[in-house]
């Protein structure tokens, strides 16, 4: 198997209402997918079901070529591997952002405070935070609340990043700088699956964009090509309601 | 309707002179300013006037609010506060220990735990079911009963017993409504980067639900506080005691409102910063 994380069959249901309704998806190493789609088209489930914050009902998910789906399995070393924004932060604000980042390594990695400052200050200057590490969450912008949330994910040293709509809670003005970080990830090669409505920014960076109604992947290819040229009516309706 | 009056409600004035809704509602503030005063003087005067007209007021001044007796057994009363203190002081802190951990026994999931949660449903329901004198009783002069050689027949021991069971039964609903209060985004989030359930209660979870919990316990913590009065039921001779011992002494009743002076001395500024703290925190809620 050549993809990094594969999706087969994947269903998921609330009480009597199924959210995903059989996915499959192939992620390769370094690839950018994005999930479009309109509210409750099974964005956000599908994601928290790929690092297991969702046990799924049906299919299988695998990671490197290992069923992670497998019921009874162990969720916390998968979750070390994919990390999770979301689009809320849910920083923890009894922290500063620079203990937000450090308290998954220091506890699950059991490392020290001493050892993980050189390279958190490094992430937080990367992302331009560096000033703003000893902050508490409420005393920082969404964008930079979001960004702290983002290398908190990235503290774990993940291969693979999900980003829950991470841009949808911040004013206009601030989803620029979330953007960038994106980008930068982008560089990197940092393999990444994300739920999102900016539309410019997927065309923009995307391999490649799959969308979603109803729980199902209605359609999946290259930006260029579901952009410009979609094949599936819904797919036409939803771009000219967004673009 | 010409340029004049249309102009009216906007006429030029300098940064300083009220706006027309400012002088209105000043008008509004200065009335019912007026109406409170008057309407607290006739209440005060009726007290002052018609209480010492009833038949028996000076029996009861002579009974309750003597001034010879008050100077009197005052200072006494003051030194048999200080072990009310002490009770106080030793039972807080075994309180909140012990509650905090009923709090988690109810909250284990895990099912090898099933009988720790059991126990933590059944002590809860068990102490906030009963009235607090109740208990002091039963353990206090219970255990005792059974002989035990010293110091292990001491009330103290018995009665503290008594008061951190019944006082951490209700300080460990508190702290768990303080837990059901945390958004389970927070969970996730902390599952999310692979911490494990421990861990996302002690250092996610329970800092975060503790502080939003201290006006509620806050409140716990002055009921307490007066509640040590009730040990005086099975030996120690705290304030209230004490002044029973004045009021058989004087054949008065002063002693009494002596001590509840004390009382209030403590409780009301800690419960007015009990209700400071609540109020900043909806505040900061909102």
């Amino acid at each position: 198997m050549t993809a990094k994380l594969s999706l087969r069959g994947v269903r998921k249901r609330f009480d009597d209402h199924e959210v995903c309704k059989g996915i499959d998806l192939d992620i390769a190493e370094g690839e950018m997918v994005c999930l479009i789609g309109a509210s409750g088209s099974g964005k956000s489930t599908l994601l928290r079901c790929m690092n297991l914050l969702e046990p799924i009902d049906d299919g299988s998910i695998w990671l490197d070529g290992t069923d992670i789906s497998e019921p009874g399995l162990d969720p916390q070393p998968v979750r070390q591997q994919i990390g999770i924004v979301f689009q809320s932060y849910n920083l923890f604000p009894h922290m500063t952002a620079a203990e937000n980042v450090m308290l998954a390594p220091r506890r699950v990695r059991g490392l020290s405070r001493e050892d993980l400052r050189p390279r958190v200050t490094q992430l937080f200057t990367r992302f331009g935070l560096g000033e703003r590490m000893d902050h508490y969450p409420d005393q920082l912008s969404g964008g930079q609340q979001q960004r702290v949330a983002i290398i908190r994910a990235l503290a774990m040293e993940p291969q693979i990043m999900l980003f829950d709509e991470i841009t949808s809670a911040l004013d206009p003005e601030l989803v620029g700088e979330v953007l960038d970080v994106l980008r930068d990830l982008r560089k990197q090669g940092m393999t990444m699956v994300l739920a999102t409505h900016e539309m410019g920014f997927a065309r923009e960076l995307a391999d490649k964009v799959c969308f979603l109604d109803a729980g199902r992947i209605l359609e999946q290819g290259p930006p260029e090509t579901l952009f410009s040229n979609p094949s599936e009516p819904r797919t036409k309706a939803f771009l000219a309601r967004v673009l | 309707m010409d340029e004049t009056s249309l102009q009216k409600g906007v006429a030029e004035r300098s940064a300083t002179t009220p706006t027309r809704r400012e002088v209105y509602e000043a008008g509004i503030r200065r009335r019912s300013n007026r109406i409170a005063l008057i309407s607290t003087v006739s209440v005060v005067l009726a007290l002052f006037v018609l209480v010492p007209l009833a038949p028996g007021w000076e029996a009861v001044q002579r009974a309750f609010f003597n001034g010879r007796v008050f100077t009197a057994t005052f200072p006494g009363l003051l030194e048999a506060f200080l072990l009310n203190v002490m009770i106080f002081a030793w039972s807080a802190p075994l309180i909140a220990i012990t509650g905090l951990a009923i709090a988690l026994c109810r909250d284990a999931r895990a099912p090898a735990l099933f009988p720790l949660r059991l126990f933590g449903i059944a002590y809860t329901d068990i102490f906030r079911g009963l009235p607090v004198v109740l208990v002091i009783y039963i353990i206090g002069f219970g255990i005792p009963g059974l002989g035990l050689p010293r110091p292990w027949n001491s009330p103290y021991i018995w009665g503290t017993l008594a008061l951190v069971l019944v006082y951490s039964a209700y300080v460990a609903e508190v702290i768990r409504s303080g837990i059901d209060s945390i958004h389970h985004s927070q969970r996730a989030a902390a599952a999310s980067l692979g911490l494990s359930d421990r861990d996302t209660m002690r250092y996610v979870v329970l800092p975060q639900a503790i502080r939003n919990v201290v006006p509620a316990n806050m409140n716990l913590f002055i009921a307490l506080q007066k509640d040590v009065a009730l040990l005086s039921f099975i030996g120690p001779v705290e304030i209230f005691r004490q002044a029973g011992v004045y009021k058989s002494l004087y054949a008065n009743f002063t002693p009494y409102v002596g001590a509840a002076l004390i009382f209030l001395a403590l409780t009301i500024p800690a419960t007015r910063y009990a209700d400071y703290l609540m109020n900043k925190q909806n505040k900061a809620r909102t």
